[in-house]
C-alpha cells in the first residue's frame, strides 16, 4: 500500500495555511516573500500529486508546476529588487513603516 | 505501515516543522535557511511522486537561486543581521486564526472529494516522464506557447529587477 | 556465487549473495534489501574518503613538482603516510568557535560542503556495473549538488561573524552562480549528442566516438566552468590569501577546516571524473576496440574501474596544472569573462551542435565526426577574429586616452 492522495492534499493545505499566516503576520517584507514561496510550493505539491494520481500519462500537472517555478523565480527577482529599492529610499523594510504613497 | 508511508510521514514532519520555523524565526537569516530545508522537503516529495525532473529542478532553482537571492537581500537591507524585538504584528493571532479556519475548511473539502483515498498505480511500461515532459513543453499541440511566454516573463523580470535595484549614476 | 560471476559483476553478485544470506538468517526481504543498500552506501562513502586521503598526497606531490620541489618524502615510502599524519594533526588541534558566531550554522556548513561532494558519487559510474543509481536526470543532479555546495559556502561565510569570511563567501557565490549558466548550457551538448540525461547513457553513447572530438569547444567550456565551480585558481577569489587571508573558511580550525579542504580535493577529482565521463568516454570509449576478438576483456568491470580512475586522475591533474600555473584574475574580469565571452560562446556552440547533429546524422560516421569537429573549428576561429577586433578597438581607445 503506497501513500493515499489525501495525505499529500492535507500536507499541501497545512503548508499553504502556514504560508498564509506568515504573509499576514510578519512585519518584514522579505519574510512575507519567504512565506509566499511556501504557499507557491504548497500549490506545486498539489499539482504534482494530482498529475501522479489522476493522469500520469498527460503531462499537464508537471508542465503547470514548471511554469509555477518559473513565475516564482520572476516574482522573487522583482519583489526583492523592489524591497532593495524601497530600502534605499526609506531605510526600512518593515511593511508597517512603509505607509506613505509619496515622499 | 509500508516503507513509503514511513518516508512520507518523516518528510511531512520535517517539512511542516521547517515551514513553521520559516514564519516564526526571529532572525531573518534563519528563516531563509529554514526555507531551504522546507524546499528540500518538497523536492523529496516530488521524488516520491516520481517527478524526478521537478525534484532536481526544485533544488536547482529554489535552493541554488531563490534562497541565495533571499539571503543576499537580507544582508543588503540591514546593518545588523541579529534582528531584535517583535517580528510579527501586534495582532498576529488574527492571521493565525484565519490560517486555522482555512485549514479546517480545506480539510473538509479534501475529505469530500470522491476517491481521495486512492493510491497510485505503477507508470505504464516504457513511459518516461522526463521525455514526455520535454515533448509536452515544446510540442505545438501542447504547451509551447505558455512555455515561451514564461521565458519572456523571466527575461522581463530580469530586466525589471536590474532596473529597480541597480544604481544608475547620471553624469 | 561462482568466481566468474563475481568477476563479471562484482558489486551486484556480492549484493545478491549478502541479501540471500541475510534472508537466510530470518530477516524479512525488505529489511535485508535495506541493510544491503546501507552497506553499499557506506562502502561507497568509505571508498571516496580513502581516495580523498590519497588525493592529499597526490596534490602535494604534484604541486611540489610544478614548483621544482620534492614534496612530502619523510614519512613512509615517497611520503605516502604523510596525509595520515596531517589528519592526526588536524584532529588534535584546538577546535575554535569564534565569539558571535552562529553556532549551529557554523557547525553544519563543513558537513554540508562535504555532503554536496559525496552526493555526486551517487551518480558516478565507476564501471558499467558499479554505479550507485542511474538517474534519468543525472546531469541536472550534477548542477543541483553544486547549488548545495554554494549554500554551504555562504553559510560558512555568514556564520563565522568575520568580514573576510563574508566577502569571500560573496565572491564565491557570484562566481558559482554566474558560471553555472554556461555550464548548464554546455551540459546540454552531451544531452543532445547522446539523447539522454543519464550519465550511464551518455558514457555508453561514447563507445564509438568521444564527445570531446565531436564538440571540443563544449569540452573546453565545461572544463573552464568546472574549475570556476570548484573555486580553484585562476578563479580562487573566495580564498585569495593575499586579500582575504583565507576567505570563507578563515575562522575554521582543526577537523572542520579539514572537511572543507577534503571536500575541495574530492570535488576536484570528481569533476575530473565527470569531464572523463561526459566527454572522454568514461570507463569505456575504446572506439569500438572492445568488439574485436581478443579485446573482450576491456569490458570487464575491474578493467573499466582502472580505466575510469586513470582518466579521472588525468582530468584532476589537468585541473591542478591550471591551478598551479595561472595567476588569480580580478573579480570584474572574472564576471566579464563569463557574461561577455562564455555565455554567448556556449549558446552559439549549443545551437550549432543541435542543428548540425540533426542535419549530419544521416551521413556515415566518419563524415558526421568530421563535420561536427569542423563546425567547432569554424566557431573557434570566428571567436578569435571577434576577440582580435575587440582588442584592436580597445587599444585604439586607450591610445587616444593616453595621448590626446
Amino acid at each position: 500500500m503506497s501513500v493515499p492522495l489525501s495525505w499529500y492534499l492535507f500536507l499541501a493545505a497545512a503548508l499553504f495555511c502556514i504560508g498564509l499566516y506568515g504573509v499576514l503576520a510578519r512585519k518584514n517584507a522579505i519574510a512575507m516573500l519567504l512565506a509566499v514561496e511556501l504557499m507557491l510550493n504548497a500549490v506545486n505539491i498539489n499539482l504534482v500529486a494530482f498529475w501522479r494520481y489522476l493522469r500520469p500519462v498527460q503531462m499537464s500537472g508537471q508542465v503547470f508546476a514548471v511554469i509555477v517555478i518559473a513565475v516564482a523565480a520572476a516574482e522573487v527577482a522583482v519583489g526583492l529588487a523592489l524591497i532593495i529599492s524601497v530600502f534605499r529610499r526609506r531605510k526600512t523594510v518593515m511593511a508597517d513603516e512603509i505607509d506613505l504613497m509619496k515622499w | 505501515m509500508t516503507a513509503e508511508r514511513i518516508v512520507f510521514i518523516l518528510t511531512a514532519i520535517f517539512l511542516l516543522a521547517s515551514a513553521l520555523k520559516v514564519v516564526t524565526s526571529r532572525m531573518l537569516m534563519h528563516a531563509a535557511l529554514w526555507l531551504v530545508a522546507a524546499l528540500f522537503g518538497v523536492a523529496v516529495l516530488f521524488a516520491m511522486l516520481q517527478a524526478s525532473f521537478l525534484a532536481v529542478a526544485q533544488v536547482v532553482v529554489y535552493i541554488g537561486a531563490i534562497a541565495i537571492l533571499f539571503i543576499f537581500t537580507d544582508m543588503l537591507t540591514r546593518k545588523d543581521l541579529r534582528d531584535q524585538g517583535q517580528q510579527t504584528r501586534s495582532n498576529w493571532w488574527l492571521p493565525a486564526l484565519l490560517g486555522l479556519l482555512l485549514l479546517v475548511g480545506l480539510s473538509s473539502i479534501i475529505l469530500g472529494i470522491p476517491g481521495v483515498d486512492r493510491t497510485f498505480t505503477a507508470l505504464p511500461e516504457g513511459f518516461d516522464p522526463v521525455r514526455s515532459l520535454g515533448i509536452a513543453l515544446v510540442s505545438p499541440d501542447a504547451y509551447v506557447l505558455p512555455f515561451e511566454v514564461a521565458s519572456v516573463l523571466l527575461l522581463a523580470a530580469l530586466v525589471g529587477a536590474v532596473y529597480l535595484a541597480g544604481v544608475f549614476k547620471k553624469d | 556465487m561462482s568466481f566468474t560471476e563475481f568477476l563479471n559483476n562484482p558489486i551486484g553478485s556480492l549484493a545478491t549473495w549478502l541479501t540471500g544470506l541475510l534472508s537466510g538468517w530470518g530477516l524479512s526481504n525488505m529489511l535485508a534489501v535495506l541493510l544491503v543498500t546501507l552497506v553499499g552506501i557506506t562502502v561507497l562513502i568509505v571508498f571516496a574518503m580513502v581516495l580523498d586521503i590519497m588525493l592529499v598526497w597526490v596534490e602535494r606531490k604534484v604541486v611540489a613538482r610544478f614548483q621544482d620541489r620534492l614534496g612530502p618524502n619523510r614519512i613512509g615510502p615517497f611520503g605516502l603516510i604523510q596525509p595520515f599524519a596531517d589528519i592526526i594533526k588536524l584532529v588534535i588541534k584546538e577546535d575554535i568557535t569564534p565569539a558571535g558566531a552562529d553556532k549551529v550554522i557554523y557547525n553544519i556548513a563543513p558537513v554540508l560542503a562535504a555532503a554536496s561532494v559525496i552526493a555526486l558519487w551517487a551518480i558516478l559510474p565507476l564501471s558499467s556495473k558499479i554505479i550507485g543509481v542511474d538517474l534519468n536526470v543525472g546531469l541536472l543532479y550534477l548542477v543541483a549538488t553544486g547549488a548545495l555546495g554554494t549554500l554551504a559556502i555562504i553559510m560558512a561565510g555568514w556564520s563565522s561573524n568575520n568580514k573576510y569570511a563574508l566577502v569571500g563567501a560573496f565572491r564565491m557565490v557570484a562566481n558559482m552562480i554566474s558560471y553555472e549558466i554556461p555550464m548548464v548550457i554546455v551540459l546540454l551538448i552531451p544531452t543532445i549528442l547522446a539523447n539522454t540525461m543519464s550519465i550511464q547513457g551518455i558514457t555508453q553513447a561514447q563507445s564509438g566516438m568521444w564527445f570531446a572530438i565531436l564538440s571540443p569547444l563544449g569540452f573546453l567550456i565545461f572544463f573552464v566552468c568546472a574549475i570556476a565551480e570548484l573555486g580553484r585558481a585562476p578563479f580562487d577569489l573566495m580564498e585569495a590569501e593575499s586579500e582575504l587571508t583565507a576567505g570563507f573558511n578563515v575562522e575554521y580550525s582543526g577537523m572542520k577546516f579539514g572537511w572543507f579542504f577534503a571536500s575541495e580535493l574530492l570535488h576536484a577529482f570528481t569533476f575530473g571524473g565527470f569531464v572523463a565521463l561526459l566527454f572522454f568516454g568514461g570507463y569505456g570509449g575504446f572506439f569500438g576496440l572492445e568488439k574485436i576478438n581478443g579485446f573482450g576483456w576491456l569490458t570487464n568491470p575491474f578493467v573499466e574501474v582502472v580505466v575510469f580512475i586513470a582518466k579521472a586522475m588525468f582530468g584532476y591533474w589537468a585541473i591542478m596544472w591550471v591551478k598551479y600555473s595561472m595567476p588569480r584574475i580580478r573579480i570584474d574580469h572574472m564576471l566579464a569573462f563569463n557574461w561577455k565571452f562564455l555565455v554567448p560562446l556556449s549558446l552559439v556552440v549549443l545551437v550549432t551542435t543541435a542543428i548540425l547533429n540533426k542535419v549530419l546524422i544521416v551521413l556515415p560516421a566518419w563524415q558526421y565526426t568530421l563535420g561536427m569537429f569542423a563546425s567547432n573549428l569554424v566557431i573557434a576561429s570566428g571567436t578569435f577574429e571577434i576577440l582580435r577586433a575587440a582588442a584592436r578597438k580597445q587599444r585604439k581607445i586607450e591610445k587616444i586616452l593616453v595621448r590626446p
